[in-house]
């Protein structure tokens, strides 16, 4: 890998704060690298608290939620101590953000045109005139050919994977260092989806920008990524790159995951291969995250919770099975 | 988009129709015509047969209905049986101003203070002031216009002498910029009770829709672009919070000439609502039909009005 990375989070906790005094610690102690130029996916159940990771990342936490600690180094400055102010000027610019559901994620009353010059004109200082000439350029780089007329459709007159293709260019408009990409394709159908990540890999290579994806589908990590990061219970449980996963999972977790693809002969639920379901996360078994649904679970994993450490090369993992090779 | 208002206003014809007949058909539906009025013992009921006959009382209905709607779409009533030789039209022109004033300056404090409040409610829900706006609107609900009315009444106007009770200007008003102000401090105590509870709505509507719209995806897409605070809550929240609003302001637009009535005769205010009032007492049927067509019409072009507003600010149904 490259030198400096791009992104540097360090013990990242994200807390929201229920009703009758419960906490759900969503994201809780959190560690990670991107390096320039690369793809990094973040796997993991629903409620694993890969959004909450991301959107701390963006700063975009609202009540009842709260970032209690940690850091989060973009670029070299650490966002955690930078003002709402400030972080308007970082958001669509330096770090853009798209999200799952292309239906919603557009304003319906504003053509795409606004939409796209808007976050042009909000971040660099140019005139209506070359906003608009920027934005039907971004349209056609992400696929739409009649991008005159498109700049001036609504949301509404556009399909789930043009949207998808709208919702990037807005992305891309600032030239972004890093792209958050949170399950984009998952509200999409499959040749749909195979198109909007061939997209996201051709305008990595393009706009020389680091992504993290977002995802629960092992089949796109293994496409698409340069490395992957595991998350289970707020916090990241195995990460390595996506050769060295595919060959040699290491946490229980991560082998469940992978035992629950489906292949041509075998129909098998999603993640399905694991028994029982990720606890809430405001109620956490004691010890190891995992410990109540792993097929491992020694004595002291109920006991207390393993440490994120690294097994062999480049390949870490949080689980008490590999505490001699440490 | 001008195909849809097109076709909205195509509807509004027949709609239109109806109304004249409905209210046509009411007129005829009440007992006696203006001559079973007169009881004159000296005249020979075959002079009353005789004015009947020439008036067309005696043609038969449709004739009758479509020399009426002939009439009424010039603006002719006919005369008010109340006020001898007036025509029905001029007066309710003379009145009508009274009430436009006081429909305008209600819906004004309405909206200036339902807006903002609700704005406040939603960015900052269970803070103090929006449980006093939550109480507010409950009151505003539940209160009764004229009771509402008479509690001000006394308040405002017999215990502390704030504001004229009753009427729309002073004696002594002699126009120009205090004469203006004058106007102005009698539309307050009616103007406030008029709009008591379509302020207690659209508060209650704004908090709601400005709830939901924070909440919903295109707004952490406007905030993931990285636009102000400001720029996310006027331009994309108020955008989308503000349609069910206008929608409700057209309905409200007759809401607010048939609530007149009541708050009119509250306080004696020469409106056309305290006009229906004295014409009913009267038993003034021309003024009634007039006035009942107007307030319908006043209703139909309300949601029409609505309608329109909401295929522009709303481009979803442009299409449909
Ligand atoms: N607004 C909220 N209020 C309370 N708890 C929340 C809120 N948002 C998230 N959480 C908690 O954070 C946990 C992680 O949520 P998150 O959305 O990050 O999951 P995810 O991994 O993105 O799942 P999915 O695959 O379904 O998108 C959830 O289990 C939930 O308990
Ligand atoms: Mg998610």
């Amino acid at each position: 890998m490259e030198k400096t990375p791009i992104l540097e989070v360090k013990d990242l906790k994200t807390y929201f704060y229920l009703e009758g005094n419960k906490v759900a610690k969503a994201v809780d102690g959190v560690d990670f690298q991107i390096y320039p130029g690369e793809t990094v996916a973040l796997v993991g159940e629903s409620g694993s608290g890969k959004s909450i990771t991301s959107l701390s990342i963006m700063k975009l936490i609202d009540k009842p939620g709260k970032i209690e600690g940690g850091s989060i180094l973009f670029s070299g400055t650490d966002l955690i101590s930078l003002t709402e102010k400030q972080m308007t000027k970082i958001r669509g610019n330096d770090m853009a953000m798209i999200f799952q559901e292309p239906m919603t994620a557009l304003n319906p009353v504003f053509t795409i045109g606004n939409q796209i010059m808007e976050s042009l004109r909000k971040h660099q200082k140019i005139s209506k005139k070359e906003a608009y000439i920027k934005a039907v350029e971004l349209l056609k780089i992400v696929g739409f050919p009649r991008a005159e007329e498109t700049i001036r459709e609504y949301p509404h007159q556009l399909s789930g994977g043009m949207r998808q293709r709208a919702m990037i260019a807005i992305a891309l408009s600032c030239n972004p260092k890093l792209l958050i990409a949170d399950e984009p394709t998952t509200a999409l159908d499959a040749t749909i989806q195979a198109q909007i990540l061939t997209l996201l890999d051709e305008m990595k290579e393009k706009f020389h920008m680091s992504i993290l994806l977002i995802t629960h589908d092992l089949g796109i990590v293994a496409e698409h990524a340069d490395r992957v990061m595991v998350m289970y219970g707020g916090q990241i449980v195995e990460s390595t790159s996506v050769e060295r996963l595919f060959e040699n999972p290491l946490h229980p977790y991560t082998r469940g995951l992978l035992e629950s693809l489906p292949s041509i002969d075998r129909e098998v639920e999603r993640l399905g291969a694991i028994k029982g379901i990720v606890p809430p996360a405001f109620n956490f078994p004691k010890g190891c995250r995992f410990s109540d649904r792993c097929p491992y679970a020694m004595e002291e994993c109920h006991q207390s919770n393993p440490k994120l450490l690294e097994i062999e090369t480049n390949h870490q993992a949080r689980c008490f099975l590999y505490k001699e090779s440490v | 988009m001008y195909q849809y208002i097109f076709r909205r206003i195509l509807v509004f014809i027949p709609m239109l129709f109806a109304l004249t007949i409905i209210v046509f058909a009411l007129l005829k539906a009440a007992p006696g015509d203006p001559y079973s009025k007169i009881l004159d013992p000296d005249l020979d009921p075959s002079v009353l047969e005789e004015a009947r006959e020439a008036k067309g009382y005696n043609d038969p209905i449709p004739v009758q209905y479509f020399r009426w709607l002939s009439m009424a779409a010039q603006g002719d009533f006919g005369e008010s049986i109340r006020y001898v030789g007036r025509d029905v039209s001029e007066l309710i022109l003379s009145r009508l101003p009274n009430t436009l004033y006081l429909g305008v300056f209600s819906l004004f404090v309405t909206l200036i203070v339902a807006i903002p409040i609700g704005i406040y409610s939603a960015r900052n829900p269970y803070s103090p002031l929006d449980y006093f706006a939550t109480g507010f609107g409950f009151f505003g609900l539940a209160v009764p216009n004229f009771f509402f009315g008479l509690v001000a009444i006394y308040l405002f106007a017999i215990q502390l002498g704030w504001f004229p009770s009753q009427g729309y200007i002073s004696v002594s008003n002699s126009g120009g910029f205090g004469g203006f102000l004058d106007r102005l401090h009698h539309l307050v105590l009616p103007g406030l009770t008029l709009g008591l509870a379509s302020t207690a709505s659209y508060m209650r509507y704004m908090r709601s829709e400005v709830l939901t719209v924070l909440g919903s995806d295109y707004i952490r897409t406007a905030r993931a672009k990285g636009l102000t605070e400001r720029t996310v809550l006027y331009k994309h929240t108020l955008r989308n919070a503000l349609i069910p609003i206008i929608t409700l302001f057209g309905f409200e637009f007759g809401a607010i000439v048939s609530g007149a009535v009541i708050t009119e005769g509250v306080f004696t205010f020469p409106g056309i609502g305290m006009l229906l009032l004295e014409s009913i007492g009267n038993r003034d049927y021309p003024v009634i039909m007039a006035l009942t067509l107007m307030f319908g019409l006043f209703i139909l072009v309300g949601n029409l009005i609505a309608d329109i507003l909401y295929s522009i600010v709303d481009p979803r149904i442009r299409y449909d």
